[in-house]
């Protein structure tokens, strides 16, 4: 029989305690986003290159616009792709 | 005064003369025109994203400068536009934070965040956190 040590560790501890998630730029004070740094904004596209959305990254509205625009100019400089496969 | 930044791609088949002589010419019609050149960033060689004119690298250039007139903007990206020395450009308006940005970049005091107020250990541990959300939350 297992007793009760050996339970807690059958399901992940971490599950259902969600870590709330915070707008990086707000947090850090940054408060120019530079459409150059491409390393920088992969950060927040997926592996198809696709922007990924606030739900998913935190940020708060006026930096996640910010994010998509300066992710929409390193696409035209062909410094991030418009679509890609396996980007990470 | 406005601040505006212009990158632009030049083509990697030309000679390293050539290539200098483009960027060169844009400087100075920039400055014949009463702009103030604030800094030229050679960004070097680089892969392309995706091809552009059949070219898969290119050489990118990043003029910052202050200009009064803002109408030679138009003027200056029509020259950019029939350049075939140039595969692409973008000319953007720097708010007053892109400004500040830039000058800390120069400075150093970005290496790779903004915001020089934690010094780079906790900088490093800050990003290893951003790191480690995001993949968290993929």
């Amino acid at each position: 029989m297992a007793n009760k040590d050996d339970i807690k560790f059958l399901s992940n501890p971490k599950i259902g305690q969600n870590r709330k998630k915070y707008c990086r730029f707000r947090r850090f004070g940054i408060k120019h986003i530079d459409y150059k740094d491409a390393d920088f904004l992969l950060q927040f596209i997926n592996e198809q290159g696709k922007i990924l959305p606030r739900r998913i990254t935190g940020n708060s509205l006026k930096y996640q616009r910010k994010v998509a625009s300066a992710i929409k100019r390193a696409r035209q400089l062909a410094l991030l792709p418009y679509v890609a496969d396996l980007l990470k | 005064m406005r601040n505006f930044e212009v990158t632009f791609i030049v083509d990697p088949v030309l000679s390293n003369d050539e290539i200098k002589e483009t960027a060169q010419t844009y400087v100075k019609n920039i400055t014949e025109k009463g702009g103030n050149i604030v800094f030229v960033n050679e960004m070097g060689l680089r892969q392309l994203a995706y091809n552009i004119a059949k070219r898969s690298s290119g050489i990118y250039y990043c003029i910052e400068f202050q200009l009064e007139d803002p109408s030679y903007i138009a003027e200056m990206e029509l020259a950019l536009t029939r350049d075939e020395r140039v595969l692409r450009y973008l000319t953007v308006q720097l708010d007053k934070f892109g400004v500040k940005y830039n000058d800390d970049k120069r400075k150093g005091l970005i290496g790779k965040r903004k915001k020089p107020s934690a010094d780079a250990p906790p900088t490093a541990d800050a990003q290893e956190a951003k790191a480690d959300e995001v993949t968290s939350v993929e």
